[in-house]
C-alpha cells in the first residue's frame, strides 16, 4: 500500500539572511503491506506529519520516490487522493456548518453522487455513534465527536488506505479509549489498512501492529511492540527497602542477576532479563539474608525505553528539544 | 531502516454507486454550494457589506448636489455621478475582505481536507470566486436600486454593463484577497496590508470626487491607477456612453486585473504547503 525509498523534504526557516536549511525528513524508506496498522511514532518535530503530507500529496518530496496505493505521489497525485482518507490533526470541518452537509459536500468532491455520499455519510454516522448529529454543528459538539466526524469525512468515499495524524490529541482519556475502538474497526470491519502518526506511546502499542519510530527525519526502527521491546536489556525490577541499611545487600542480590544498577533513597532498580522467572529467588535469596522489602515492582520494557535505547534520549524528553518543529506550521517557502 | 512486509499491488479506490468524473465546473459548483449555504445562514453580512457604500451615498450625496454642476462631467445629477463610482468601491473594499473568511476555514482544516480530495485546485477558488460575486451582484442591485430611489438616472443597460464591469473588478480583488489569505495565514497580517493598499487606490480612482478636480501632477498620478480607468468606464456606460476609448480602457483594465487576480489565486491554491 505504501513504498517510499529515500523521501527527503527540506525547508528553510527564519527571515532574510538569517534563513536556516531544515531537514525535516532525510531519507525515508517505509513499507506498509494492505490491511496492516502502522503506528508512526516520533516526538513533536520528529518528521511525523511532514512526511504524512508527502505521502498524502499535500507537499511535493524535495527528494526520494514514494508510491501510495500503487501510483506516484510526484506525478500521478489525482489517483493517489482517490485511494486515500486522510484526517488531519486540525480537523476538516467548518464549525458552523451543519455536520452532514459537510459530509456530504466532502463525498462529492471524491466524484460520489449526493444520493451516494447521503447514504454512505448516515452509514458512517451510525457506525461512528454520530447517530442525531447530522444537523449539528461541528462547534456545537464535543471533542470527540468532532474526532470522530473528521473520521467520517476521511471515510466516506470508502479508501482503503486511511492515513490519521495524531487522531487523538487533546481529547480525554474517555474519548481517548473510544475513538480507539472505532480505529480498531477501521481494519476489523472495514479491511483498511492505516496508518496513524502519533506521540502517545500507548497509543502506539495498543493500536498498531507494526511501529515505525522517527527521529530527527530519519527512522529508526520499525518493528511490532513486542519486538522492540525486547531490544531493550529486560524488564525494570524496582525493590523498595524497609531500612536504608539494607539497602547494600539489597543491591548486591539485585545486581548479580540484573544490569543497569541503581539506588535512589530505599529504591534499588535493575533491568532484569525474563523478570519473571528471576523474581522468586531473588526474593528468597534477599529473604535468607534478612533484608526486608516494603514493596516490590517489576515494570515490563515500554516504548519508551525503546525510544531511549536507540536514541539516547527519552521521547518525553526529546518533546522538549526538538529542532524548528518543521511539522508546525511556521515554515516558510515551499519545500523545495 | 526498514521492517518490510510485503508491498501490494498497485490498489485503487473501492468502487462507490454513483460515482461521477471530476470536472472544473463540478467541483466548482460543489465548493460553491457550501460556500452559499454558509452564506445564506448569516444573510445579515451581506447588508453589514453594503452599510459603507450606502452611507457614503445617503450622507455624501447630498454634499455633492451643489457642486457637482461645476465638475465639467456630462451629467449635473449627483447620484448618477457618484453610485458608479460607490459601485468601483464595493467591488473593490467587499471583495477585498473575502479572504478573511478563508483564514478560518484554514485554520479548521477545510481547505486542506479539501486540498487532498482529487477536485481540481481551480475549483477550490473559482467556487469561492462564485460565491463572492453573487454577494456582491445583490449588494451592487441593493446600491443601484436605492440610488434611483435618491435620484440616480441613467442607460438602462449602461447600468448593466457597469455592474458586469464592477464584477470584473469585484472578481480579481476576491481571487487576490484568496491568495493574500493563504499566503499570509494571519488576519493581524493581512489587515494592515489590505488597508496599505486600498487606501492610495481609493483616493486616486476618483470615485469620490473626479480627478480632474486636482492639480495635474495628482491627475497624472491617477493615471497609473488602473481602478481610475475602471471606475471612469462604469461612469461613462451609466450615461450610455459605449464607445469612447475611456470604457474601452476601463474593461481592458477590468478583464486584465480579474486574470491576474484568478491566476494568482489559483496558484496558491495548488502550491503544494498552502
Amino acid at each position: 500500500m505504501i513504498e517510499a525509498r529515500g523521501l527527503v523534504q527540506t525547508f528553510l526557516t527564519g527571515q532574510g539572511r538569517k534563513k536556516t536549511e531544515v531537514h525535516a525528513v532525510a531519507g525515508v524508506d517505509l513499507d506498509v503491506a494492505e490491511g496492516e496498522v502502522v503506528g508512526f511514532l516520533g516526538p513533536n518535530g520528529a518528521g511525523k506529519t511532514t512526511t504524512l503530507r508527502m505521502l498524502t500529496t499535500l507537499l511535493k518530496p524535495t527528494a526520494g520516490t514514494a508510491r501510495v496505493a500503487g501510483y506516484d505521489v510526484a506525478t500521478q497525485a489525482v489517483q493517489v487522493r482517490r485511494a486515500i482518507g486522510y484526517v488531519s490533526q486540525v480537523g476538516s470541518t467548518f464549525s458552523g456548518a451543519y455536520a452532514g452537509d459537510e459530509v456530504v459536500d466532502h463525498a462529492m468532491l471524491y466524484g460520489m453522487t449526493r444520493r451516494a455520499a447521503h447514504a454512505k455519510g448516515q452509514e458512517l454516522f451510525a457506525q461512528l455513534d454520530l447517530e442525531g448529529l447530522w444537523r449539528r454543528m461541528p462547534k456545537n459538539m464535543s471533542g470527540g465527536q468532532k474526532r470522530r466526524l473528521d473520521i467520517v469525512m476521511g471515510l466516506v468515499h470508502e479508501p482503503g488506505l486511511v492515513f490519521l495524524d495524531e487522531p487523538t490529541t487533546g481529547l480525554d482519556p474517555q474519548a481517548r479509549a473510544n475513538l480507539w475502538e472505532h480505529i480498531r474497526g477501521l481494519r476489523d470491519r472495514r479491511g483498511a489498512t492505516v496508518f496513524l502518526t502519533t506521540h502517545y506511546l500507548d497509543e502506539a502499542d495498543a493500536l498498531a501492529d507494526r511501529i515505525v519510530i522517527i527521529d530527527k527525519g530519519r527512522i529508526v526502527a520499525s518493528d511490532t511492540a513486542d519486538n522492540l521491546k525486547s531490544q531493550v536489556a529486560g524488564d525494570l525490577v524496582d525493590l523498595e527497602v524497609a531500612t536504608l541499611d539494607q539497602v547494600t545487600v539489597a543491591a548486591e542480590r539485585l545486581g548479580a542477576i540484573g544490569e543497569q544498577l541503581e539506588v535512589v533513597e530505599r529504591h534499588v532498580r535493575a533491568r532484569v532479563p525474563r523478570a519473571g522467572r528471576a523474581v522468586p529467588g531473588l526474593l528468597r535469596d534477599l529473604d535468607a539474608s534478612g533484608v526486608a522489602l516494603d514493596s516490590i515492582e517489576v515494570l515490563r520494557p515500554t516504548l519508551d525505553d525503546v525510544f531511549l535505547t536507540l536514541t539516547g534520549r527519552s521521547l518525553r524528553d526529546a518533546e522538549g528539544d526538538a529542532p524548528g518543529s518543521p511539522d508546525s506550521s511556521e515554515l516558510e517557502g515551499a519545500g523545495r | 531502516m526498514t521492517a518490510a512486509p510485503s508491498v501490494s499491488a498497485p490498489t485503487g479506490r473501492t468502487q462507490v454507486d454513483g460515482l461521477e468524473p471530476n470536472g472544473l465546473v463540478r467541483d466548482a459548483l460543489i465548493v460553491y454550494r457550501r460556500q452559499i449555504r454558509m452564506n445564506l445562514r448569516n444573510p445579515a453580512w451581506v447588508l453589514i457589506g453594503i452599510m459603507q457604500p450606502v452611507l457614503y451615498l445617503v450622507l455624501f450625496g447630498p454634499l455633492l448636489k451643489p457642486l457637482v454642476g461645476s465638475f465639467d462631467l456630462p451629467t449635473d445629477n449627483p447620484y448618477t455621478f457618484l453610485v458608479p463610482g460607490l459601485l468601483v468601491q464595493l467591488g473593490m473594499f467587499g471583495a477585498f475582505f473575502a479572504g478573511f473568511g478563508l483564514i478560518a476555514e484554514w485554520r479548521e482544516g477545510v481547505v486542506e481536507a479539501e486540498r487532498v480530495t482529487p477536485a481540481s485546485r481551480a475549483a477550490l477558488l473559482v467556487g469561492r470566486l462564485a460565491r463572492d460575486l453573487s454577494l456582491l451582484l445583490v449588494q451592487a442591485l441593493i446600491l443601484v436600486g436605492l440610488g434611483y430611489w435618491m435620484g440616480m438616472r441613467g442607460d438602462a443597460l449602461g447600468i448593466v454593463a457597469g455592474i458586469v464591469i464592477t464584477l470584473a473588478v469585484g472578481g480579481a480583488c476576491a481571487a487576490a484577497s484568496n491568495a493574500l489569505a493563504l499566503t499570509t495565514k494571519s488576519e493581524d497580517v493581512m489587515a494592515p496590508i489590505i488597508n496599505m493598499v486600498m487606501m492610495p487606490v481609493l483616493l486616486l480612482s476618483g470615485i469620490m470626487l473626479p480627478m480632474t478636480l486636482g492639480p495635474a501632477w495628482l491627475e497624472s498620478v491617477s493615471d497609473f491607477m488602473p481602478f481610475r480607468w475602471v471606475t471612469d468606464a462604469v461612469r461613462s456606460t451609466f450615461l450610455g456612453d459605449f464607445g469612447s476609448s475611456g470604457v474601452m480602457w476601463g474593461v481592458t483594465w477590468a478583464v486584465a486585473l480579474l486574470a491576474l487576480g484568478v491566476w494568482w489565486g489559483t496558484a496558491v491554491f495548488r502550491k503544494e504547503n498552502s
